[in-house]
């Protein structure tokens, strides 16, 4: 809504440092009608994306303005929208990706329709006690890699591992672990903006026995891959800080355990913090929680990222039950009517009515349906489970992690690393040394720190062949 | 004019593929992307994503496209593949490409592929390019 006024001289597109106005102009002087056209026009939206939601938005302003009517099909094999799509297989109970597409579609999908059937049935799962595991085999081959493997594809087609760590908790003994596998495979460990640890450059034939080792320390997936939710940030709370007003650290483990797995039109992020200095930032997630003398003030519709937006204060002074009753109806509620990957900033701004309307539906159930919601919401928590467990136990789905089908032990032979303070990296096109294992670029990045610097003041002179 | 039959090399059990999955295969030193259709059908391409210039093809998801003629009338249905990395899409039959994502459009080499006796068989060799793809990549 508010992207529609932004003046002709505001960078929509930083990364091509494209203007509102060329993206107007793109549209009523050259005839563009399809986003498709707008960034082969003006390359806006060519490098990262981030800017997509944006540019569709003015897009669509333009082409109303010019008297088009401006479709909301998800694609080229669904005339509807996420949420219309979502009501029909609701009540319509299909369960599969070929029983959706028969009744209310063409064709067999693509990469835009095929992740948003898998998300809905997941979550319209979930809400009716689970039928399928998103990652399984029936909704796992609807979905997009990171989602089918669970976990994160890298720049050099090997993958990110993330394990959950509710609340940015993690105990020195699963610290040990967590090191010893990176250690063991090479892994690039680096803290991520989720208060967790990742570990890079796991190939797709080594995650299997990488989680093998971590959900014998205790360690489950952390949905790192997912449109679901992240993670719970908090900070720690009245246990450990003489700020602290409430335990904001047992409430974020609490809501991070309630909520895991939960698939969601985009991904969702939520913070606790203990008191007004917010040192969490839950203002800035899709649900913020932060503490007073009296309970629990409760913000949503938060956001960092390329468009950030403060979530708006939706009920204050909760006490700790109709805190999560409030959360769980504001979580189904968005599952049930945003768009796809419409984050709930965006969900929130644009509902009609705004917070005092949701306020209404939610907080005074104005619609009748806040128990319905608590029902779904209940339902998903009790039809959790660990999908890299329940993978692991499951040798069919085990065989799909290979490398060369008809070469299971062969590894990609063009990957190809170099050290860097103290670890390794992706090797880029430009690098003259480089190691085909990361183990051996690791131990070579730990004999010379080497590697240059952006700045250039570092050099690495290690033959590594 | 005659055509030579190419030489199939033999990947996989048609079983050990997922349904609009694909998996990866090494034929000689390539590498190649094979994929099972919903009508059991098999098709392959190159492994390597000429935009992204890694081997992750395999890993995209598989789906259909309506070409149409001028008048809008469909005309047939192809298969497609989509770049797990940042999601071009190709027509999996001739490797054309069907969205660039506003960008160049690079073809990708496509590959025989058929099913026999419940084996999966695919050309040693890509084949030759449509007339007009240049089939150069970064």
């Amino acid at each position: 809504m508010a992207n529609a006024e932004l003046p002709d001289d505001a960078v929509v597109c930083s990364c091509n440092n494209v203007f509102a106005g060329t993206i107007r102009a793109s549209v009523t002087e050259h005839g563009c009608t399809t986003l498709g056209e707008v960034k082969e026009c003006t390359s806006a939206g060519t490098v990262c994306g981030s800017c997509v939601p944006t540019l569709t938005t003015l897009l669509n302003k333009e082409l109303e303005r010019s008297g088009i009517t401006v479709s909301t099909a998800m694609c080229e094999h669904f005339a509807h929208s996420r949420a219309e799509l979502y009501q029909l297989v609701k009540e319509g109970g299909q369960q599969t990706f070929t029983e959706i597409v028969t009744a209310f579609g063409r064709g067999r999908g693509c990469a835009v329709c095929k992740p948003v059937v898998a998300s809905l049935l997941s979550s319209l799962g979930t809400t009716s006690g689970r039928l399928h595991s998103p990652v399984g085999e029936q909704l796992g081959s609807l979905q997009d890699t990171n989602d089918h493997v669970m976990a994160n594809i890298q720049k050099n087609g090997t993958y990110s591992v993330i394990p959950r760590m509710p609340a940015g908790e993690v105990t020195p003994e699963q610290l040990l672990v967590l090191a010893q596998v990176a250690i063991d495979y090479g892994l690039y460990l680096k803290l991520n903006g989720a208060q967790r640890i990742g570990m890079f450059g796991a190939r797709l034939d080594q995650l299997p026995e990488i989680w093998r080792r971590l959900v014998d320390a205790g360690f489950e997936s952390g949905h790192a891959y997912g449109k679901s939710l992240r993670m719970v940030k908090s900070c720690v709370g009245s246990t450990w800080c003489r700020y602290g007003v409430q335990d904001s650290t047992s409430m974020a483990v609490a809501l991070e355990r309630r909520y895991r797995g939960l698939r969601s039109p985009h991904k969702l992020k939520v913070g606790v913090s203990g008191c007004a200095r917010e040192c969490a930032e839950a203002r800035a997630k899709d649900v913020g929680v932060i503490a007073t003398t009296k309970g629990w003030n409760l913000y949503v519709g938060g956001n960092g990222g390329a468009q950030p937006a403060h979530a708006q204060l939706l009920i204050e002074d909760l006490d700790d039950e109709n805190l999560v009753k409030c959360i769980d109806r504001f979580l189904m509620l968005y599952i049930q009517e945003a768009d796809k990957v419409q984050r709930t900033a965006r969900w929130v701004e644009d509902r009609a009515g705004g917070i005092e309307e949701l306020r209404r539906v939610i907080v005074e159930d104005s619609l009748g349906i806040g128990e319905e919601l608590e029902a779904q919401m209940a339902n998903h928590v009790a039809t959790y489970e660990d999908e890299w467990t329940a993978t692991l136990d499951d040798p069919q789905r085990l065989a799909k992690f290979v490398s060369f089908i008809n070469a299971p032990g062969v590894a990609d032979p063009d990957l190809a690393w170099v050290p860097e303070r103290g670890q390794m990296r992706p090797a880029h096109e430009m690098d003259q040394h480089t190691a085909p294992d990361p183990v051996r670029a690791r131990a070579l990045a730990s004999l010379s720190l080497g590697a240059t610097s952006p700045l250039g003041d570092s050099v690495d002179g290690e033959e590594i062949r | 004019m005659t055509t030579q039959e190419p030489t199939m090399i033999d990947i996989c059990a048609l079983s050990d593929l997922s349904v609009e999955r694909g998996a990866a295969a090494l034929i000689g030193g390539d590498q190649v992307a094979v994929f099972r259709l919903v009508d059991d059908s098999v098709r392959a391409c190159q492994q390597r994503d000429p935009y992204s210039g890694t081997n992750v093809l395999s890993r995209g998801l598989v789906g259909s496209h309506e070409a149409s003629a001028d008048d809008g009338e469909p005309v047939e249905l192809v298969p497609t593949i989509a770049s797990p990395m940042y999601k071009q899409v190709w027509n999996l039959d001739t490797g054309e490409v069907l969205d660039a994502g506003g960008g160049e459009k690079f073809p990708i080499a496509v590959h025989e592929a058929e099913v026999r006796d419940g084996r999966v068989l695919v050309s040693v060799a890509p084949r030759p390019l449509a007339a007009g793809a240049t089939g150069i990549a970064p």
